[in-house]
């Protein structure tokens, strides 16, 4: 039988890569995505499957007008591209254009945020109202949070972006990239959201 | 490896397969039969206990085998085979279970649909369905082939069960009777169903090898044939509450004439036993 | 004990962490210390989950609710599910043994996010309190681990919130506990090590992990939503406002039927890990053993309405999940084969350790067998939500998963402590605990076959003397623990030093001193590539390395 060589310790290999961290954190993000993705996936089979089943109540009303959810997705799909903007610019060595498209896409965050709060006001119906309604809110509640703390870390990264002694860097830039996945992965559940909530 | 052991190994294997089985077609672990559709169950029982049995009393003889055979004594420090796997043995027992599998799946698919599992519910054509129309009937199990011989001779009973924190309450619509015990003439087909004022319960005679869900909102369907004249319990299977364990009821199997009587006692009375 | 040789990074900011037994106790980022957390506050929150089973088990030797108040037996059997297993056997597969031995087996110095594991940690303690101390405040949850909504709408409030928010936490940090471990299998594998070089519990946690970060944020919205029909008086699972119910039960169960495969993958690992060091074999069938646990992950992820046959699901679904279901015992059966075929020939000791890992393997046969049955829908018609039911997953999460905890924890001891423990206690708590488990066990099959269903305080009086068996086999078990605590206690003080390697095993965890350093190896880290690579005559190794048998033999 062939000699086998459990162990063996290759110094020209152990570069002591194990380490160092520089793109697992970007990974460990994708997986939590995934994970945030696997909630959306829950409250999404909750309504469609109480659409399927359960049929509204007698004198509930759950009315969903179009006009300002196309706006906000037309917002949020611009602010994406604008993120992307901010993205090249810092890999150019660009900081100033990157802090520019950086607040372009956090206004435009606000602005998503702004008219999905008139949108609350004016809809014909309140969270407890029906099963609809709560799902309704519940849905798009959930996704709002997830815009705010997008908007958040977009302002945090701006601040260090514009700190003179160069937190994010053309090399260093792993907070930009991880508020960009972020900020994509949140437009594309707006996506899914928009077509079964208002679409379908 | 020696032949005596080889011996052995046939030894044990026969034995744990005919003891297997035999445990399985002769150790009865369960109460008595009062449906149509608690025979189908028992044939269903025997059959995955013997599996059951034969399997396990064989992972257990081998495991129990290994240990006794291949044990070393504390200072023997030599290595056993380097043995990493075997293609052929693990094709074989990936084939075994698959087929096993597949073989008790399909056989519990046909007793379930003997039992009348696989039957639509709309068929049961109960009266208060328009009454109810926007309400669509859940699960449960249907009228079977079974009975349906049966039931060209007698058209099944309906009963209306609401159940409660913590009864059951039984409503006759022939006969306008609402009652706290479970009152069934042997032999007749019955149709009820179930629907929860509150939260969820489950309806449940052992002897009957039946349980369905009583759910709020949603009504469900259990059809069945008593067969053995009795008293049975009827035990609340969900967790409802405090008092979950004492939400006990009776089903009385009588005989037709006996049922009869009752039934016309409480007719005129409208409203008993509460 | 054995002098931890100093860490190879000296100034790494991991030396300004406390040193002695005070690490234990705080938010130490070492792999190491972070696994023996979630083992020793696992381990106590078994002894409290064990006591509320023996309050479980005192009520149930009369057939009248007369030990204590039907409510608080309710709540007490809510907090025994609860307990047992997001602050038991969830934590200490995944979270103890994954933390302690993962970095090891993929050569790493720590896991792939330090801090993160911390929080992962910390984020038990206080959710175990709450969870305990609501039953003080404002009493518990009552509606079982399940929660079902109506029920767990119209039960008390506050303590169904503090259970939710508890599971929450519970919940967030698994997943976080996930992600560190998909990163770190996946990513800081040490170079030149293969996927397929991995030792066997490396797959298993990466399964597992997989599981978790698809299954469990299912179940946190879930139970956010359930939380706003207490709260808010939504109406999602409410039917009174136009709500459904069974729709909970869907969304419940596609976490926790996971969840099952997350308290039992790990456990497969670990058994993986065991058997081939102690019967001086390697691991039969490798990579049948891989391709079985992922086949595990992706059946199991779609069969969870094997739990609501009685529900009221439509027939093609029942058809549909028995299938399902009844295939998961395929791969599991691969596995369990595989065992015995490592067993077979092997040269046994028939130490603590192996006799654990055996006693698995017997008690999960008969659990996945009595599985196989309950998910036949004509057969789980009769015994759903039955004593059956309740044998059914004792013996898979007691006869199973805390079988190997106890098998690992006799394993790995020497490692953790550097002493070893003592083999006749050890055997003396294997024989109890068998015995006290298939004696409390065993007869619960026939009750529920013959009519008692299960969270009940009270039942029909024909019970009452296999109750009562079942009972004393509780009693067994209980006492089954006093020895074993004995004997981890004071073997820690007084047990004979281990040495680095006394199973002369081959997984790089044994290449080390016992306890390990600080960043687990003094110089580089070793390239294991044959993790169970015993039997051959091993005689030559390359580059300066030693052999394992010369290892081993310095340490006789
Ligand atoms: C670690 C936990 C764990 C594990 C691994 C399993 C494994 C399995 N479980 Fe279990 N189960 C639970 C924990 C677990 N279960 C719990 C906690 C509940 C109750 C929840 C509650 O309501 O509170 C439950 C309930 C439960 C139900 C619902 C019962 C009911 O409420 O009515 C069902 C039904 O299908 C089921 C089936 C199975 C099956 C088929 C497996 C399979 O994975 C088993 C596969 C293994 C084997 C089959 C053995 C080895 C294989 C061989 C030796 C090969 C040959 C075998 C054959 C050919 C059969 N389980
Ligand atoms: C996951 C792991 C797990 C484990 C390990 C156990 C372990 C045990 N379980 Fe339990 N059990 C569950 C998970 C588990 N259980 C779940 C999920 C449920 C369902 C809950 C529900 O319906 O919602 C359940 C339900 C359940 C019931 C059914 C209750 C009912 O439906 O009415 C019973 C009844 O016998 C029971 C018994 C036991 C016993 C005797 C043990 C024993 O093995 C325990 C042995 C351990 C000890 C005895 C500890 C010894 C230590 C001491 C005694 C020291 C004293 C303590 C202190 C100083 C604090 N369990
Ligand atoms: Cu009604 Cu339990
Ligand atoms: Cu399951």
């Amino acid at each position: 039988m062939t000699a086998v060589n459990q162990v063996e310790i290759a110094s020209e290999l152990d570069s002591e890569q194990a380490t160092s961290h520089e793109d697992h954190r970007l990974f460990g993000l994708v997986t939590f995505l995934i994970a945030d993705g696997m909630t959306f996936a829950g409250f999404f089979a909750a309504y469609l499957t109480f659409k399927a089943v359960n049929p509204l109540l007698p004198g509930a009303i759950y009315e969903l007008e179009l006009p300002l959810p196309t706006i906000n997705t037309i917002l949020l799909l611009v602010s994406s591209a604008t993120f992307h903007k901010a993205g090249t610019a810092l890999k150019q060595n660009d900081s100033k254009r990157c802090q520019k498209w950086l607040l372009i896409t956090a206004t435009l965050g606000l602005g998503f945020l702004a008219s999905q709060m008139v949108e609350y006001f004016t809809l014909p119906f309140g969270l407890t109202d029906n099963l609809y309604a709560s799902t309704f809110y519940a849905l798009t509640g959930f996704h709002g949070l997830h815009v705010t703390l997008g908007a958040i870390m977009i302002f945090i990264v701006w601040w260090q972006a514009r700190s003179p002694n160069g937190r994010i860097t053309s090399e260093n830039n792993f907070p930009l990239e991880a508020a960009e996945l972020y900020w994509h992965f949140v437009d594309g559940i707006w996506v899914i959201l928009f077509v079964i909530l208002y679409l379908l | 490896m020696p032949n005596s052991s080889a011996f052995l190994l046939l030894v044990i294997s026969l034995l744990v397969t005919i003891g297997g089985i035999w445990i399985g077609q002769n150790v009865n672990l369960l109460p008595v039969d009062a449906s149509s559709n608690a025979p189908i169950y028992d044939e269903l029982f025997k059959v995955l206990f013997s599996i059951g049995a034969v399997l396990f009393l064989g992972m257990l003889a081998a495991v129990v085998y290994s240990l006794i055979r291949f044990q070393k004594n504390p200072e023997d420090l030599e290595d056993g085979l380097a043995l990493e796997g075997n293609l052929s043995l693990e094709i074989f027992w990936t084939a075994v279970p698959a087929v096993v599998v597949l073989f008790v799946g399909i056989y519990s698919y046909d007793i379930y649909d003997r039992m009348g599992g696989m039957q639509p519910l709309q068929t049961n054509g109960h009266d208060h369905q328009a009454m109810h129309q926007e309400q669509r009937v859940w699960g449960g199990i249907g009228a079977g082939p079974v009975e349906s011989d049966m039931s060209k001779i007698a058209a099944p009973l309906k009963i209306d069960v609401t159940a409660m924190q913590f009864a059951f309450l039984f409503h006759y619509p022939q006969g306008d009777i609402i009652s706290g015990e479970l009152h069934v003439p042997k032999g007749q087909p019955i149709s009820m169903r179930m629907e929860s004022k509150d939260v969820i319960h489950a309806f449940w005679v052992p002897e009957f090898r039946l349980k369905q869900d009583v759910i709020p909102g949603q009504p469900t369907i259990l059809n069945f044939t008593p067969t053995k004249a009795g008293r049975y319990p009827i035990i609340c299977a969900e967790l409802c509450g405090p008092y979950h364990g004492g939400m006990r009821s009776t089903v009385v199997v009588e005989e037709a004439d006996e049922y009869k009587e009752w039934f016309n006692k409480n007719t005129k009375e409208v409203i008993s036993e509460l | 004990m054995t002098i931890a040789i100093p860490p190879a990074n000296e100034n790494s900011g991991k030396s300004l962490q406390p040193k002695g037994l005070f690490r234990y106790f705080s938010f130490s980022l070492d792999h190491k210390v972070i696994g023996l957390q979630y083992l020793v506050f696992g381990f106590l929150f078994y002894l409290i989950g064990g006591a509320l089973a023996g309050a479980i088990r005192i009520e149930l030797t009369s057939p009248m609710s007369d030990f204590m108040p039907r409510d608080i037996y309710n709540q007490v059997l809510t907090l025994h599910g609860t307990i047992m297993i997001f602050l038991w056997i969830v934590p200490v597969v995944n979270g103890a043994f994954g933390n302690y031995l993962i970095p090891f087996y993929v050569g790493a110095r720590d896991m792939a996010f330090p801090r993160l594991n911390a929080v992962a940690f910390w984020m038990i303690p206080p959710s175990g309190l709450m969870l305990i101390s609501s039953y003080f405040i404002t009493g518990a949850a009552q509606s079982g681990w399940t929660a079902y909504p109506p029920l767990s709408i119209s039960t008390p409030a506050a303590g169904q919130i503090i259970w939710i928010l508890s599971v929450l936490l519970l919940g967030g940090s698994s997943i976080f506990g996930g992600i560190n471990f998909i990163a770190t299998i996946l990513k800081l594998r040490r170079p030149g090590l293969k996927l397929m070089q991995l030792p066997m519990y490396c797959w298993a946690m990466l399964g597992t992990s997989i599981l978790i970060v698809l299954s469990t944020p299912v179940l946190a919205g879930t139970l956010i939503l359930l939380s706003f029909d207490i709260v808010a008086h939504t109406g999602f699972f409410n039917p009174e406002l136009g709500g459904n119910v069974i729709v909970y039960q869907h969304l419940f169960w596609f976490y926790s039927h996971p969840a099952v495969y997350i308290m039992v993958l790990p456990a497969f690992g670990l058994v993986s890990e065991i058997l081939p060091v102690h019967c001086r074999k390697p691991l039969f069938g490798y990579t049948t053993m891989v391709y079985s646990i992922m086949a595990i992950v992706v059946l199991g992820l779609v069969v969870w309405a094997h739990h609501m046959f009685t529900s009221g699901t439509p027939p093609w679904m029942r058809l549909f999940f028995t299938i399902a279901t009844s295939f998961i015992a395929v791969p599991t059966g691969i596995k369990f084969f595989n065992w015995v075929a490592t067993l077979w020939g092997g040269r046994i000791s028939l130490n603590s350790a192996v006799l654990f890992s055996c006693g698995f393997i017997v008690n999960f046969v008969l659990g996945g067998i009595t599985g196989v049955a309950l998910a036949q829908v004509p057969f789980d018609v009769h015994v759903h939500d039955t004593y059956f039911v309740v044998a059914h997953f004792h013996y898979i999460v007691y006869g199973g998963s805390v079988f190997v905890i106890f098998s690992s924890i006799y394993h790995w001891y020497p490692k953790f402590t550097g002493r070893m423990l003592n083999e006749n206690i050890g055997r003396l708590h294997f024989i109890l605990t068998f015995i006290g488990f298939n004696l409390c066990f065993a007869p619960q099959h026939w009750l529920g076959l013959n009519g008692m269903p299960r969270r009940v305080a009270e039942y029909d009086p024909q019970f009452t003397f296999v109750n009562q068996l079942s009972s004393v086999g509780a009693l067994l078990m209980a006492i089954s623990t006093l020895p074993f605590l004995w004997n981890v206690i004071q073997s820690a003080y007084k047990g004979p030093i281990a040495g680095d390697n006394p199973w002369r095993a081959l997984t790089p965890e044994w290449l080390t001193s016992s306890p390990p350093p600080v960043e687990n190896w003094a110089g580089k880290a070793p390239l294991v590539t044959e993790p169970y690579g015993y039997g051959y005559k091993t005689s030559s190794s390359k580059t300066g390395s030693k052999p394992q048998e010369e290892l081993a033999e310095e340490k006789q």
